[in-house]
């Protein structure tokens, strides 16, 4: 453990380019962002007309056919094109999230998809530089907890990327980790520093860590459970005859692939957070004399854990899939947002490292 | 769980259950999983208040202001028990329904996995196809290699035992085959984390009842020798016995700070605090030099004391109207801000004839600002200097009620010395004296030295706690990752033309089922002669 009488002095210039090249990265992000909410645009142009020489030709096909075979097109003989909305997105994308033949041709995802890599490039020399500069882990306060967490969100997607095409969430997820690095920079700007006493223990980095990243794998189900509710009233809109207002949505899986990729991800997240406690726990005996004492962190801490534990529970029983156990997925990670800025900010506890 | 089906028929019959029945109808109600569900809902609620007020527990302060700023709502949230959540009546109702719930789910799920794994696997089904994962293979007669039915059967079972399933041969009027299960330890897994969380429940109740905690301001040359009357504040558990305390004793030599002197954006922020000791664990033991840091306390006795907070405690001598040392000694003074411009409070009941008080500041590095007030600029004591009122009077600590030190009560005392007197304030540097107006006595600063506040703690619930907990999380990753599968295996002929077949099912979630149906596929592929191979269901990941 560093003792204060030779901690290494800061490197000022190294922790400068780190400040600079963190916001370069938000800046490529957004670009990046940008471009895959204009695959999405595009995308529904291209779907439309995929759809338009289905429909094409599935008429061609029914010629002579009585009108309610045009409105019951599920009879169609195995094999065939079925021109239901529902099987036209299974082309884009299937529900097992593999690459397939029609996933090729997005372009503009895949430009996205560079410039993300390049932000991460940036951003993670950004990071691990502040780390470098400081001797110590990058992350003791708001700033470094908002722009590490980042980079664990976008590593974790882009990562994932390469065995799943999730490149339906690009948006959700780069426009994430843009907003977190515009949080960093806009609202905790904080200086290069030392770590306060509190905080140096070999705990920040495993504790703060897993947190981290079990936070980053909480924010990636998050926006499967949100994408999950929108597809899940879009079929059922179509499903009774509705006209689909949201075409691009046939980009993304059916709801039950989300949802059950989702709760794949939060049982993993789900493990890491208890240990996150667990660690804390231990962490807070060695520094405050008690393992749990229901500070406002901590009590926090135990409501995620618990209402993770509700959703698990609200699945394996069967009777609260779909929607309700989304909404239960939802408002655990609402309250991994609480605690992250409501608590730090303004619940004054023990855990007041938060540098504002 | 899959009880609660039946309860709701029951349901039907309620009023002729009688007491035993209506007893028993609340029991499965509790233990059923809706309503386990609907408590740990409510039991996540119940916590949040205890993050939005005070708590006596941990601010015992900030709630008696809490209820003097607000003394209309004040006592109706105490009344709620809202400063003491997690003693609240409602929410220990909340958990002990909770884990009476969960004793109840666990108990009959012990019993029946008990039985489970003396169950062999379910018996193979006739079509085989109509499972989510079949696969057919056609084995290639005639070659060296072709293996014979009793080979095939016995190369399935080695094959899925060796990949960890309880295997069994079968022969039946379909054919023979082989059943495998596998994933017993998912529930075990389960079973485990879920009986844990009870053992944590059951530490948090042994610390409550046998241990303590207590506070403690050491200055330097100072020892604190471990017995209740040492302690300034003291809270025990239910079942504490004093004569539990062993007669440990902690001296402190000197207390160290680092402040950060490099860097222009943190200048003066400490980097690190270190109380020199030296501790006795007996009374008659030879001392032992150690430090307590603040992640690092110092464990002794089965003890620990952290180091929580520190200050100044300048070393003044009061001497009183008749010109005897009215008092003399360290004088804990309260830091306010980051330069320790510290808050102090000096009391000299034995001051004759007149009982003397002091309050004000003592500043470490001591500048005058612009207006003309003393300031500090620097948390290090560079040029100390003592601000001081001084009062004359009754201070009150005669009628026996205890007194705040670090308040002094001026309701009964005449000012003395002050900035709105002809005499002024009192600024002293060390080493001066002075002499208050009308022989009222006299004040030296004699010496600085530092102070700690020390939490002293004994908890025998830690590791109980640890250890519950490790197994909770061991368990739940057993339980989360551990696949519940099925697999048959089954020989058929069609005039001489064998095949074998093989289905697999899962038993809740399972994304890598078909995995296993891959590899399982490679590995007959290694071992028999297969001709072009046929799957009917299910693509397979490349
Ligand atoms: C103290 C409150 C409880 C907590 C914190 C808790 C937590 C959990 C967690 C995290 C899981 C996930 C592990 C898994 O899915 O295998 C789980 C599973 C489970 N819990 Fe609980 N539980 C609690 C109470 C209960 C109660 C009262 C019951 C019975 C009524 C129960 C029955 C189950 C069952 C059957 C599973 C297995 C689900 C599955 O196999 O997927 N739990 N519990």
């Amino acid at each position: 453990m560093p003792n204060g009488s030779n901690l290494a002095p800061i490197n000022e210039t190294l922790g400068n380019y780190s400040q600079l090249f963190m916001l370069l990265s938000a800046f490529v992000y957004m670009v990046a962002f940008i471009l895959f909410a204009l695959d999405l645009a595009k995308s529904n142009k291209i779907i439309s007309e995929i759809d338009a020489a289905a429909l094409k030709r599935d008429s061609e096909m029914l010629v002579g056919a009585t009108a309610t075979s045009v409105s019951a097109p599920r009879s169609t003989k195995r094999g065939a094109p079925v021109p239901r909305a529902d099987n036209v997105s299974e082309n884009v994308v299937n529900d097992k999230m593999n690459y397939t033949e029609h996933s090729s041709n997005r372009n503009m995802a895949r430009i996205a998809l560079v410039l993300s890599w390049l932000a991460v490039a940036m951003h993670g020399f950004a990071v691990i530089g502040r780390g470098v500069a400081a001797h110590r882990v990058p992350w003791g306060n708001m700033y470094e907890f908002l722009s590490t967490g980042a980079l664990v969100v976008a590593v974790v997607y882009l990562v994932v990327l390469f065995f799943k095409d999730l490149r339906f969430m690009g948006s959700f997820i780069i426009g994430l980790v843009t907003l977190m690095l515009c949080g960093a920079t806009i609202g905790f700007p904080t200086p290069l520093g030392h770590l306060m006493p509190a905080l140096q223990s070999p705990w920040i980095v495993i504790h703060v860590s897993i947190a981290v990243f079990a936070s980053a794998l909480f924010s990636i189900s998050f926006a499967m459970n949100v994408l999950q509710l929108i597809q899940h009233s879009r079929m059922n809109k179509i499903a009774s005859g509705l006209p689909d207002k949201l075409p691009f949505m046939r980009l993304v899986p059916g709801a039950g692939a989300l949802e059950n990729f989702a709760y794949r991800i939060n049982t993993i997240a789900f493990v890491m957070w208890t240990f996150t406690v667990i660690a804390g726990a231990i962490w807070a005996e060695a520094a405050w004399g008690r393992y749990w004492g229901w500070d406002p962190k901590e009590v926090w801490s135990f409501v995620i854990w618990v209402v993770y534990a509700g959703y698990l529970h609200a699945r394996a029983t069967g009777g609260w899939t779909g929607p309700r156990s989304a909404w239960l997925s939802i408002i655990g990670y609402g309250c991994v947002i609480f605690n992250f800025t409501i608590v730090n900010i303004f619940f004054n506890g023990l855990h007041s490292y938060a540098g504002v | 769980m899959a009880k609660n089906k039946r309860t709701a028929k029951d349901r039907g019959d309620a009023p002729a259950l009688g007491l035993v029945g209506s007893l028993r109808w609340i029991w499965t109600q509790l233990t059923s999983m809706p309503t386990a569900l609907f408590l740990l809902l409510l039991f996540a609620v119940a916590a949040v208040p205890g993050s939005i007020f005070p708590q006596r527990s941990m601010n015992p302060e900030t709630v008696r202001e809490y209820l003097n700023n607000n003394p209309v709502t004040g006592p109706w949230l105490d009344r709620f028990q809202l400063f003491d959540v997690y003693s609240s009546a409602w929410f220990s109702a909340i958990y002990i329904l909770l884990f009476i719930s969960l004793v109840g789910c666990i108990v009959p799920r012990v019993k029946k996995h008990a039985q489970a794994l003396r169950t062999p696997p379910p018996r193979t089904p006739s079509r085989l196809n109509r499972l989510p994962q079949y696969t057919s293979l056609q084995l290639v007669e005639g070659e060296a290699d072709t293996p014979s039915d009793d080979e095939v059967i016995d190369d399935a079972y080695k094959v899925l035992r060796k990949r960890g399933y309880r295997v069994e041969r079968r022969s039946d009027a379909t054919g023979r085959s082989v059943a495998a299960e596998r994933g017993y330890t998912r529930e075990i897994g389960n079973l485990t984390f879920h009986i844990s969380l009870i053992g944590v429940l059951i530490s948090v109740a042994i610390g409550g009842a046998f241990g303590y905690s207590g506070q403690r301001v050491i200055v330097e040359g100072e020892t604190f020798v471990n017995s209740l009357v040492s302690y300034d504040a003291f809270t025990p558990g239910t079942n504490f016995n004093p004569e539990n305390l062993t007669p440990y004793s902690v001296k402190l030599d000197k207390f160290d700070i680092v402040f950060d002197r490099e860097s222009k954006t943190h200048f003066g922020q400490p980097l690190d605090f270190t109380a020199h000791v030296q501790t006795r664990r007996s009374a008659d033991a030879e001392p032992v030099e150690e430090d307590i840091k603040v992640n690092h306390p110092l464990r002794i006795n089965g003890a620990d004391v952290y180091l929580v907070g520190n200050g100044y405690a300048p070393v003044v001598t009061v001497k009183d109207g008749n010109g005897d040392v009215a008092f003399s000694g360290p004088v804990v003074s309260v830091p306010q801000d980051s330069v320790y411009t510290s808050m102090m409070v000096i009391k000299a009941p034995d001051a004759k004839p007149e009982q003397l008080g002091f309050q004000g500041f003592l500043l470490p590095t001591a500048l005058v600002d612009e207006t003309g007030f003393g300031i500090s600029g620097d948390p290090n004591a560079i040029n100390p200097q003592l601000h001081l009122n001084s009062f004359a009077g009754n201070l009150g600590l005669d009628d026996g009620v205890p007194q705040n030190v670090y308040v002094l009560d001026t309701d009964n005392l005449t000012e003395v010395n002050s900035r709105n007197l002809d005499a002024g304030g009192i600024v002293l540097e060390a080493g001066q004296t002075y002499d208050l107006p009308d022989g009222k006595g006299s004040i030296t600063f004699n010496d600085l030295k530092r102070f700690i506040g020390v939490d002293v703690n004994y908890d025998p619930s830690k590791i109980p706690m640890a250890i519950f907990s490790f197994l909770a999380l061991a368990g739940l990753i057993v339980s989360l990752f551990t696949p519940r599968r099925r697999v048959w295996v089954k020989l058929k002929n069609n005039d001489g033309q064998r095949s074998v077949e093989y289905a697999l099912l899962a038993r809740g979630e399972d994304p890598r089922l078909e995995r296993e149906s891959t590899e399982l596929h490679n590995i007959f592929d290694s071992k028999w002669p297969l001709a072009s191979q046929k799957q009917d269901q299910g693509e397979v990941n490349a």
